[in-house]
């Protein structure tokens, strides 16, 4: 009876279905042309037509990252699945749970040179947490159901499921496998151990310079990790700071918040690191943009690392107290702890940690020189956050400069409202994230604040937006210069400013109205209001070319292999001269 | 506690035998950059179609600590163990040693073979293949002797272990 038999393409989107997929972000080619059939003929599954499959991974993060689901692909072999790789690497690296389909040649070819064949297993598994070739349509319905609880269970990873296309048109005898939620070996630990969590609280309950320092893991761990960290810091009164990628995980509007910490983080953020005597990290990984110098590194301080993966342990950093686990989960049980031994902070030392602290805070870092003739990218962004406060409105970013200048000024009260490509650092991420984040909230505010140069890396994407009515905002702070690349060249390489100069950059304008949007600039300050304005009312996508101070920098900056306290503040100090802290507290 | 001494580490690892798991191993040792002094790897419960790798690796305590969570961190990992770090174990390798050669250095060969227990699996009028198993050092001997008795070809397993006492992995 044919008719009960389901070819490995129906079963595929039966799969997603079950699992909950709304969404799948993909490119069409000869070896996933099946899919491509059996997508046409149903209506559950929709599936948006990306420009670039690259364009598809990152819109994927986009949705997955603005939503807590997995994020899904579908290109074809070849190279349809070697477009995706940068994409895959950045979803490893931020921890992003997607499952890419790739296309793959029919099996009896595999390994022939054949027509668009890659080694897609092979190039994609250092990239990808996990992947699958599947050799039998009979395995295929358990490996996309194990594909997907692997991509979102435990540290969230991309995971790349190879489709041959014999698999994709031959019949299964039976029905799809039904779902198994455990895998036979991969378990990731949830609960922390207790002991562990009882002596942390001791440490957290007796600090006297204590912080909380968290990252993308609170994030990863879903909105009740947030809500539940926002009590455990109010309990204690404790200042917290956020990596780049937990920004939004605690409310930057609350004055426990001493802002980013890091390599562009604020100054109060990394003297209190600096200065600490007990650091609580949660779902952070002491990347080394953060830590700066590691022998340098918060010297002081006893330190509790909770994270869900045993390898972000002791891996640049030696911890004094590890806790496997998810992060709601051990915050719960943190929380827990603190209410039955009726903890209660020490209030004289708190105090007095806090007069340091402000002290530190009143240095105002993010300071900047106010210009009536040019646009300030600061002040770009300060009236881009004053226009959209209060609005259903989610962020994403390009890479440089601006994506820095975008995590100090821009304020997240809450999670999942911030995109960013913090572990690659993939110019391109923000136009096609911004994408994926409008499909997932149809009706949100979604702005990609961009830079002149990465736009350009993926801005065949305009294409979808105009194609499915999606009105991102995509603001260039346009420097006509790589920023960071500038910025790095003048502070460390003698100003000899060696390819970073962007020459004949398009019309920004004409090239929004030929993708069918509306373009804007503004080019002193006095125009900002207005543009931004418009921007917000146009219900078409739209580029605003923000024409800014072309040798702007971005401040403070920790110089790379600099500890926490030689910041620099400002154009005043000198990268060969690092000022000692004494000096920068004085100024 | 930033301790820089390099140590040896014999890891066991029990796997998913499927395919690419090896190369998952492998490449996560080059891609970080870690040693490998000796892998073996072989299925050793076809029932559930699971496989022991062993792995001679060395580094400092933090690295050796990044190993065994990379390791275990990988899907089709269903244990890792440090046979070094958790007691008393078992190392055995296996060598295959051909030496050619004729009159007395032909007898002294066998000679020590016998001594060492190893077989001879082959014979031809001017060679031997000897077979011996025990732990590397017992090898590296027995391979030094065999160097001037006319050594013409060496193949090892690396090793295998397991520790001692009831406790499976
Ligand atoms: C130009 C540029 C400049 C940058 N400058 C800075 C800077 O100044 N400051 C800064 O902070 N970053 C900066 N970054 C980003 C930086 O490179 C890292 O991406 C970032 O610091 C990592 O954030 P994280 O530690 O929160 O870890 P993530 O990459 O978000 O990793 C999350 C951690 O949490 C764990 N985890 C995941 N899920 C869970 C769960 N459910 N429960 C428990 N744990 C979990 C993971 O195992 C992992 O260890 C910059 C990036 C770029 C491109
Ligand atoms: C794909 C990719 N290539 C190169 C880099 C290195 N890089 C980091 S920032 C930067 C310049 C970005 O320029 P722009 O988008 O104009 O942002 P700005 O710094 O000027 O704000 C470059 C080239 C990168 N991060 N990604
Ligand atoms: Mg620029």
């Amino acid at each position: 009876m044919a008719k009960d038999k389901l070819t490995g393409s129906e079963i595929v989107l039966k799969v997603l279905a079950e699992e909950g997929t709304e969404v799948v972000f993909g490119y069409p080619g000869g070896a996933v042309l099946p899919i491509y059939d059996a997508l046409f003929k149903q209506k559950t599954i929709r599936h948006i037509l990306v420009r670039q499959e690259g364009g598809a991974v990152h819109a994927a993060e986009g949705f997955a990252r603005s939503t807590g689901k997995v994020g899904v692909v579908l290109v074809t072999s070849g190279p349809g699945a070697t477009n995706s790789v940068t994409g895959l690497t950045d979803a490893l690296m931020d921890s992003i749970p997607l499952v890419c389909l790739t296309g793959q040649v029919p099996t009896h070819l595999i390994g022939n040179d054949a027509f668009q064949e890659a080694d897609t297993t092979g190039i994609t598994r250092p990239c990808t947490k996990h992947n699958y070739l599947v050799k039998s349509v009979d395995d295929l319905a358990r490996q996309v159901h194990e594909a997907i609880y692997v991509a979102t269970h435990g540290r969230p990873g991309p995971v790349v499921v190879d489709l041959p296309k014999d698999v994709l048109q031959a019949l299964a005898d039976h029905g799809p496998a039904p779902r198994r939620e455990a895998h036979k070996s991969y378990r990731p630990q949830t609960r922390g151990k207790q002991d562990a969590i009882d002596r942390a609280m001791d440490l957290i309950a007796a600090a006297k310079r204590p912080i909380f320092y968290t990252g993308g893991g609170v994030i990863n761990s879903g909105p009740r990790a947030s809500r539940l960290l926002g009590e455990l810091v109010r309990k204690t009164g404790y200042p917290i700071t956020n990596t780049l990628m937990g920004l939004g995980a605690y409310p930057a509007t609350d004055r426990q918040f001493l802002g980013m910490l890091g390599m562009h983080g604020t100054y109060e953020a990394n003297l209190a690191m600096y200065h600490c005597d007990v650091m609580v990290c949660i779902g952070a990984r002491f990347d080394d943009r953060v830590t700066g110098k590691i022998s340098e590194f918060s010297p002081h301080s006893k330190k509790i690392h909770v994270d869900i993966d045993p390898s972000s342990i002791n891996k640049n950093v030696l911890v004094d107290l590890p806790i496997v686990g998810d992060c709601a989960t051990v915050l719960a049980q943190m929380l827990k702890r603190w209410d039955e031994k009726k903890y209660r902070p020490d209030t004289k030392a708190l105090a007095k940690w806090w007069q340091s602290i402000d002290g530190w805070r009143k240095r105002n870092c993010l300071a900047y020189e106010h210009s009536g003739t040019v646009i300030k990218p600061q002040y770009a962004l300060e009236r881009l956050q004053a226009l959209t406060a209060g609005k259903d409105v989610y962020f994403t970013t390009e890479v440089g400069q601006h994506q820095m200048w975008a995590a100090q000024f821009l304020k997240f009260d809450r999670p999942n409202r911030w995109m960013t490509s913090g572990g690659l650092g993939t110019m391109g991420y923000g136009l096609p994230a911004a994408i994926g984040v409008q499909v997932a909230h149809p009706k949100a505010l979604v702005i990609d604040v961009a830079g002149e140069a990465s736009i350009l890396m993926n801005i065949q994407e305009l294409s979808t937006a105009a194609q499915y009515r999606m009105p991102v905002k995509v603001f260039i702070l346009n420097n006509q210069y790589m920023g960071m690349v500038r910025q790095w060249q003048e502070l460390l390489h003698g100003g000899r400013y060696s390819e970073s100069y962007m020459a004949s950059l398009p019309d920004f304008v004409k090239l929004a109205e030929s993708f069918h949007g509306v373009g804007l600039i503004a080019e002193k300050p006095s125009d900002v209001d207005g543009v931004i304005a418009e921007m917000l009312k146009v219900d078409r996508f739209v580029i605003a070319d923000i024409r800014v101070d072309q040798t702007e920098n971005c401040f403070p900056m920790i110089p790379s292999g600099a500890a926490h306290n030689q910041m620099l503040l400002g154009p005043a100090d000198k990268a060969a001269r690092p000022i000692s802290e004494e000096g920068m507290v004085l100024v | 506690m930033d301790d820089k001494t390099i140590e040896r580490h014999i890891i066991a690892v029990l796997v998913d035998n499927e395919a690419g798991v090896l190369a998952r191993v492998i490449g996560l040792f080059s891609g970080r950059g870690y040693n490998i002094e000796s892998l073996t790897v072989a299925e050793v419960d076809p029932r559930n179609a699971r496989s022991r790798i062993t792995v001679v690796t060395s580094g400092t305590p933090q690295i050796v600590e990044q190993i065994k969570a990379q390791l275990d961190r990988l899907v089709p990992v269903h244990k890792v163990s440090d046979l070094t770090e958790e007691g008393e174990h078992v190392a055995r390798e296996l060598a295959l040693v051909k030496v050619r050669g004729s009159g007395d250095r032909r007898v002294e060969s066998l000679r020590i073979a016998d001594i060492f227990r190893a077989g001879v699996v082959d014979s031809t009028a001017r060679s031997f293949v000897f077979e011996i198993t025990g732990s590397t050092d017992k090898i590296d001997a027995f391979v030094r002797l065999m160097e001037p008795l006319g050594l013409v070809d060496i193949s090892r397993t690396g090793i295998v272990a397991i520790a001692r006492g009831e406790k499976p992995i």
